[in-house]
């Protein structure tokens, strides 16, 4: 009796001893992961409420604990602007104890939260902004960029529009760090196939009215006219070049960034036949699918666009480093990030490995959208042409101005 | 402001126990302001002192002149792009970097006085708009401004070659110092004789003409000093948060400071700082929320002109100058 | 291709009939503002919220009521006229015997709580408002290809503009406006219910913004912040013409649309600016505005 006192004692005593040390390893006994995000404006739909319910399940999945210490969400509208999701972040990591920030649409946001969770040493998982400034000027021990970047976009889909018989190009770029860095990508690509660039037109992001760009775009003859830039302000181009008539002139447009949510808006008769490059399609194999369809029912039915699918596997992946390192340093936990494998339920990032740079180079897709006819309804739409390998996708390592990238 | 003949009337203290007092209130002010990072979220204060500095200034013109600027966003954010460039690119110290913005904000302010003074009212009101909207055009195309992305990580530097601004509790103090002698600058302009003809002119603009007054050149000075007090501010913010932004420039602002103003009591001396503070308050406290910020901020204004015209250190200050304080 | 000046005809052409269709809504906006200012003497900061709020009418009207184009066309105007009486007999008028600049503050709040329901309702990303398919498809002018419908925006608004004009200058309701405009107290005396006459004037003045926003829907998109940048450049726009006529006000709002799509071939990078550019300008050669009259 005694004696199964005392083992019982020094068991409890043992367990006791051991949460203490896990929990002493996480500073504030929690685990909180803030999500910031646009959940008014343009890319609301391509990311916004989406990922919250991807980093939701991400934790659930994890069991909701990392070695006993609970995991939470905080969240916030940064209204694509880099000030406020700048002084969010600095607000966050100083007196809430975030101990790192997921999801970033629009590369002015991301870069601004990067700034500052490269100073206070936290994890950044950007996942919605598409910038390679992410991976090279502004790089971070502890940054990672997830999904997609223009790079990948631009070696997918202009590639292939260049093969096809594209060969000059006019350019509608949204006038921000992304829209440049998305035009430059595809102008790199472009030149390399033996093309020609006509020119170009920024228009102020976001904006409603596209007719003007379009009389300019239309003027300059191309054969191509390129869209860099995403979201409403992508649907609203092509809706608007189908108004005045630019496509039935000859010209044809190319979306540099669209997503299934766009695809989803425009409907497909207007984006028949477009091509695209992807990180993520939810219909490709049976675990997309089947995490696809649970995402789907938090959703109303809605599928999931790389953005979202994305969020989730950078999350649980952080949650993998978190447990792995044993302590919220952001540095140590970065380490572990790098070491681990990248598999998850989502069926993302399939061959993924995470580069000095912070890019997350995974295996990126080539799609055509369904005609009318093929699809067999709503979000089956599209036609994966091809599997584009992450290394040939992703800028390679050697070219990386990132300065954590020996050389 | 000065003792006016009503206020003698009301049982004033006498003039040695006033100054003691106002002395004492001032002191307390300055124990709070010391002592407040220690107990509230740094980075909050800074940017409760930038905007109340920068509500001073515009307090200048619509308190003492009469002028409502619909625009001074401009100088704030267009200070905030210099500052920002000068430390980043060309490596200048904080403290020079600050005063080239100031001096900038300060030219600008020369120009678009110069153009707006030519007429009054609402017209002032909206000349100081398009011109500031015109800035803001100019800011989104400049190449040096980046657009939306802004002028990010703007290094703090040291102060003098010496002093750490990375941390936050030098920053703080230097931001201090800032204000105060932004602040006190302001209360020294108002008091003096330049001051007094100010409201000269504010109460009856003919009646300062027919005394052989310049107005124009009085109301152009005094533009001048509020662009330039606004830079300051703007100057200072851009190296708290590292960033210069569009929507320091765009007219949202302009309208901020125009309820910070207001709400805290046109033509006070403290009216400005203490609507600053709250609206900044207001910003933190729903700044994950979305435009519900917007939302209060339209509520606030418009109780203020039906019903509050006098804002709160307003409302305050007949009580405290029965008191001997000067608020 | 044939070139004027060195510029392709078709790209001049174009921008200048796009220019055209913004000059409509400028001429819009700031004849109900001129309107207002003249009798009330305030400037109307939430006339760009007044704006969005008839396209928005326009959107709630389809999606809720199934109502289409043509009715709310009608409903908005009124809708939004009926919000701004409201306004008028509750909050503004208390403010007539304060200095008019407390009347640009208070607008300028209930612009600021406007836009901000409708975002927190709506986002920002702006809600698509197809185009009515009895004004849909386009012609091909030859130099660009014509949506029927941003031609019918323009004679719209020419009509809307024509009309008000001959309200005010050939009608003797429009005569106790004049009359009243120059001397309330006059008119008053002659038992003419001056402020009743203030309240509809307010009204007609957003009803006039109201049908703006309508007609606006099917090419912006129906956005909460569509009102938002509008009104500064309508406020240069007012600058420049001067308060004093209403055809002033009119005129310069289709000429300065052209003058912005002139720069857009010209000069593109200019032509978010060049309209607050002739303002500075004409603040300096006449100060009163181009029709404007005294100082």
């Amino acid at each position: 009796m005694l004696k199964k006192a005392l083992i019982g004692a020094a068991c409890l005593t043992a367990m006791t001893v051991a949460q203490a040390q896990a929990q002493q390893a996480y500073s504030d006994n929690k685990i909180k992961i803030g999500i910031l995000t646009d959940l008014s404006g343009t890319y609301s739909d391509l990311a916004g409420k989406g990922t919250i319910i991807a980093a939701q399940m991400a934790i659930e999945d994890f069991g909701g604990k990392v070695n006993g210490v609970p995991v939470e969400i905080v969240s916030a509208d940064h209204q694509n602007k880099a000030d406020i999701a700048s002084s969010i972040a600095r607000k966050w990591y100083d007196t809430e104890q975030v101990d790192a920030i997921a999801e970033l649409v629009t590369t002015a946001a991301a870069v601004a939260v990067r700034e500052v969770s490269k100073e206070k040493g936290k994890i950044d998982l950007v996942s919605g902004a598409a910038s390679t400034a992410l991976t090279n000027a502004k790089c971070s021990p502890t940054g990672f960029h997830w999904t997609y970047d223009t790079a990948a976009l631009a070696n997918g889909t202009a590639n292939a529009v260049v093969k096809n018989g594209g060969k000059s190009w006019y350019f509608l770029t949204a006038d921000y760090a992304f829209g440049h860095d998305l035009q430059a990508q595809t102008e790199r690509v472009v030149k390399a196939n033996g093309g020609e660039i006509k020119g170009a037109v920024r228009h102020p992001f976001p904006n409603s009215d596209f007719s003007s760009f379009l009389l300019q775009a239309q003027s300059s003859g191309a054969q191509i006219i390129g869209l860099a830039n995403a979201g409403a302000d992508t649907i609203n181009s092509i809706k608007q070049a189908k108004e005045f008539g630019i496509t039935q002139g000859g010209q044809s447009l190319a979306g540099l960034l669209v997503f299934i949510t766009d695809i989803h808006s425009l409907g497909l008769d207007t984006a028949q036949g477009m091509m695209m490059t992807t990180g993520y399609y939810w219909d490709m194999d049976d675990e997309t699918r089947a995490w696809s369809k649970r995402w789907s029912a938090k959703m109303d039915g809605k599928m999931p666009s790389m953005v979202h699918a994305g969020t989730y596997s950078s999350v649980i992946h952080y949650l993998k480093g978190l447990a792995a390192a044993k302590t919220d340093d952001g540095m140590k936990v970065a380490d572990q990030m790098r070491a681990l494998p990248i598999k998850d339920a989502s069926g993302f990032a399939k061959n993924g490995k995470i580069r000095a740079d912070g890019r997350m180079v995974h295996d990126m897709y080539l799609a055509q959208v369904k005609k009318p006819a093929e699809s067999k309804g709503p979000w089956d739409y599209y036609k994966i042409t091809r599997t584009i390998p992450g290394d040939e996708a992703y800028q390679p390592l050697a070219d990386s101005k990132c300065d954590l990238v020996k050389k | 402001m000065t003792h006016s003949p009503v206020s003698l009337a009301v049982q004033a203290p006498t003039v040695a126990a006033s100054s003691k007092r106002q002395s004492l209130f001032v002191a307390v002010l300055l124990i709070v302001a010391l002592a407040a990072p220690f107990a509230v979220y740094p980075v909050f204060l800074m940017k409760g002192l930038c905007f109340a500095l920068f509500a001073a200034a515009f307090n200048l013109l619509l308190g003492y002149v009469g002028l409502l600027s619909f625009g001074h966003a401009m100088f704030f954010g267009w200070s905030a792009y210099i500052t920002a460039h000068a430390a980043k690119e060309w490596g200048l110290t904080p403290e020079l970097a600050i005063l080239l913005g100031t001096l900038c904000a300060a030219g600008l302010g020369a120009v678009v006085g110069w153009l707006a003074i030519r007429r009054q009212g609402i017209y002032f009101a909206m000349i100081t708009l398009a011109l500031s909207q015109l800035m803001f055009f100019v800011a989104l195309q400049a190449p040096f401004t980046h657009g939306e992305d802004g002028i990010q990580g703007v290094p703090r530097g040291h102060l003098f070659g010496l002093i750490d601004l990375n941390d936050t509790m030098n920053m703080y103090y230097f931001v201090l110092a800032i204000f105060l002698i932004g602040v006190f600058f302001l209360y020294r302009v108002v008091h003096s004789p330049f001051g007094q003809v100010l409201k000269a002119i504010r109460d009856n603009e003919p009646r300062a003409i027919s005394l052989g007054y310049q107005v124009e050149r009085y109301k152009l000075v005094a533009f001048v000093i509020s662009a330039g007090l606004a830079g300051l501010a703007g100057s200072t913010k851009s190296l708290v948060f590292q960033l210069a932004s569009l929507a320091d420039v765009h007219w949202h602002a302009s309208g901020e400071v125009v309820l910070m103003t207001l709400l805290g009591g046109v033509g006070t001396v403290l009216g400005p700082t203490a609507g600053a503070f709250l609206v900044v308050t207001i910003q933190n406290y729903f700044a994950t929320a979305g435009s519900w910020v917007t939302i209060i901020q339209g509520i606030i204004f418009v109780i203020c002109v039906l019903a509050f015209r006098a804002g709160i250190v307003g409302v305050f200050a007949p009580w405290l100058k029965k008191r001997g304080i000067d608020a | 291709m044939m070139t004027l000046f060195g510029i392709p005809t078709a790209a001049l052409f174009g921008q200048l009939l796009l220019g055209l269709i913004n000059g409509a809504f400028y001429a819009m906006l700031s004849l109900g503002l001129a309107l207002i200012f003249g009798l009330l003497n305030i400037i109307n900061f939430s006339h760009g919220a007044q704006y969005m709020m008839g396209a928005f009418v326009a959107w709630l009207a389809l999606t809720y009521l199934g109502a289409n184009y043509w009715v709310a066309l009608v409903l908005a105007p009124v809708a939004v006229a009926a919000f701004g009486i409201v306004l008028e007999r509750t909050m503004l008028s208390r403010l007539y015997k304060l200095d008019h600049l407390y009347g640009l503050l208070l607008t300028f709040g209930l612009a600021l709580i406007i836009e901000g329901i409708f975002r927190q309702l709506y986002g920002i990303s702006g809600m698509p408002y197809a185009v009515p398919k009895e004004l849909a498809g386009g012609w091909n002018l030859g130099f660009m290809y014509l949506p029927i419908y941003r031609a019918w925006v323009v004679v719209a608004s020419l009509v809307l503009c024509l009309g008000t004009w001959l309200l005010i200058e050939k009608t003797k309701l429009g005569a106790y406006l004049r009359a009243a405009t120059e001397n309330p107290a006059l008119v008053q005396a002659f038992g003419i219910n001056v402020p009743v006459m203030i309240t509809l004037t307010y009204g007609f003045g957003v009803a006039l913004a109201g049908i703006a926003g309508v007609l606006a829907a099917p090419i912006y998109s129906v956005n909460p912040l569509m009102g938002s940048n509008l009104i500064i450049v309508v406020f240069a726009v007012v600058v420049i013409g001067g308060m004093g006529s209403i055809l002033g006000s009119v005129v310069t709002g289709f000429m300065l649309g052209m003058l912005e799509g002139l720069t857009k071939v010209i000069y593109p990078e200019a032509a978010s600016t060049v309209i607050f550019m002739v303002m500075v300008v004409v603040l300096l050669i006449k100060p009163a505005g181009l029709f404007g009259k005294g100082a």
